[in-house]
């Protein structure tokens, strides 16, 4: 009973998983639902001219919906475990004198791109949640580059940050009950409607996606 | 074979080789990131297969999108887990090293 014999026998496994599963894509028959021509014949009324996005928070804005819930939850999980003793550790000093220059130049210009990205999503590929990556990748640089801290615990001002996008998505969802369904936008004003929501989800999905690293980095902190 | 075609046996391959590292690695970490090159494999497929005829469906771009957010949330809990794990056994978790070379 070697180890090496369990790795081959797991890895021949799957290469035979492969072969099958890209045999079988070959053979896949062509699709018998086609989603196409029913997003572009109702693009004109979802208030976006770009159909990913329109497919994201009106067609199925459902989706969009739960994810922000999923993202808030996972975030809430992190924080759960994270131990009770950490202390903040601030350590903003730096013998780099490099990172924190360029971190200086780079992250407003990356907060310019995420304005761009989410102002550029109802009608060019964009949206909120790119324009929320980049500005978490921004606060990731800046904690690297030891120009802010990590963060210990969520005051009441970042806490409604979190929670900002997922309140404000199910606040206009619920509102929108009264048209006859959940996220059923009226076309006169669904883009404004969505322009509200993806702001508010930008600014949310930045902060969480931050705290999943800054949270977690505190973590390691404390134990130095 | 055509070019989304390629992608899709791409996708493949990547989901096999993070299955076989997510069943043969013992680190939390390197499991962590075997599982996410499966998943990553799977958008691939899902992704190209939505383009075989010619225009992009952008109903299953949406659905990676989402896919991708869940994700890096779902990382950020593993990452966590993996780390609490490492506090407690001082050892990150692993078992008899069978994931080094």
């Amino acid at each position: 009973m070697s180890a090496t014999l369990r790795r081959l026998g797991v890895m021949l496994g799957a290469a035979a998983f492969a072969w099958l599963l890209a045999d079988s894509l070959f053979a896949l028959p062509a699709p018998v639902i086609d989603l196409r021509p029913l997003v572009s014949e109702n693009l004109a009324q979802s208030g976006i001219t770009h159909p990913v996005t329109a497919v994201l928070l009106n067609f199925r804005g459902f989706d969009t919906l739960l994810e922000i819930a999923v993202m808030l939850v996972a975030l809430l999980g992190v924080l759960a475990t994270l131990a009770a003793d950490r202390s903040p550790a601030v350590d903003l000093d730096s013998a780099d004198a490099m990172l924190p220059m360029f971190s200086r130049i780079a992250a407003p210009l990356m907060l310019l791109c995420a304005l761009y990205l989410l102002w550029a999503g109802a009608f060019r590929p964009g949206g909120a949640f790119q324009a929320g990556a980049l500005l978490a990748a921004a606060l990731a640089l800046l904690h690297l580059a030891h120009l802010i801290p990590a963060w210990s615990s969520p005051l009441p001002l970042l806490r409604s940050g979190l929670v900002a996008g997922f309140l404000v998505f199910l606040a206009i969802a619920t509102t929108l009950l009264t048209e006859g369904a959940l996220l059923q936008y009226p076309p006169a004003y669904a883009g404004l409607l969505i322009l509200a929501i993806e702001s508010a989800l930008t600014i949310s999905l930045a902060l969480i996606l931050a705290g999943l690293f800054l949270f977690i980095s505190n973590d390691g902190r404390a134990r130095k | 074979m055509s070019s989304e075609m390629i992608f899709a046996v791409t996708g493949v391959l990547l989901f096999a080789i993070g299955a076989a590292g997510t069943i043969l690695l013992a680190e939390p970490l390197r499991r962590v990131l075997a599982f996410n090159i499966m998943g990553s494999g799977a958008c691939v497929v899902l992704v190209s297969l939505a383009q075989r005829n010619g225009i992009a469906d952008p109903v299953p771009q949406a659905m990676v999108l989402t896919g991708i957010v869940v994700a890096v949330a779902a990382t950020g809990v593993a990452l966590a887990l993996a780390r609490r794990l490492n506090r407690l056994t001082g050892d990150g978790g692993s078992g008899a090293g069978a994931g080094h070379d």
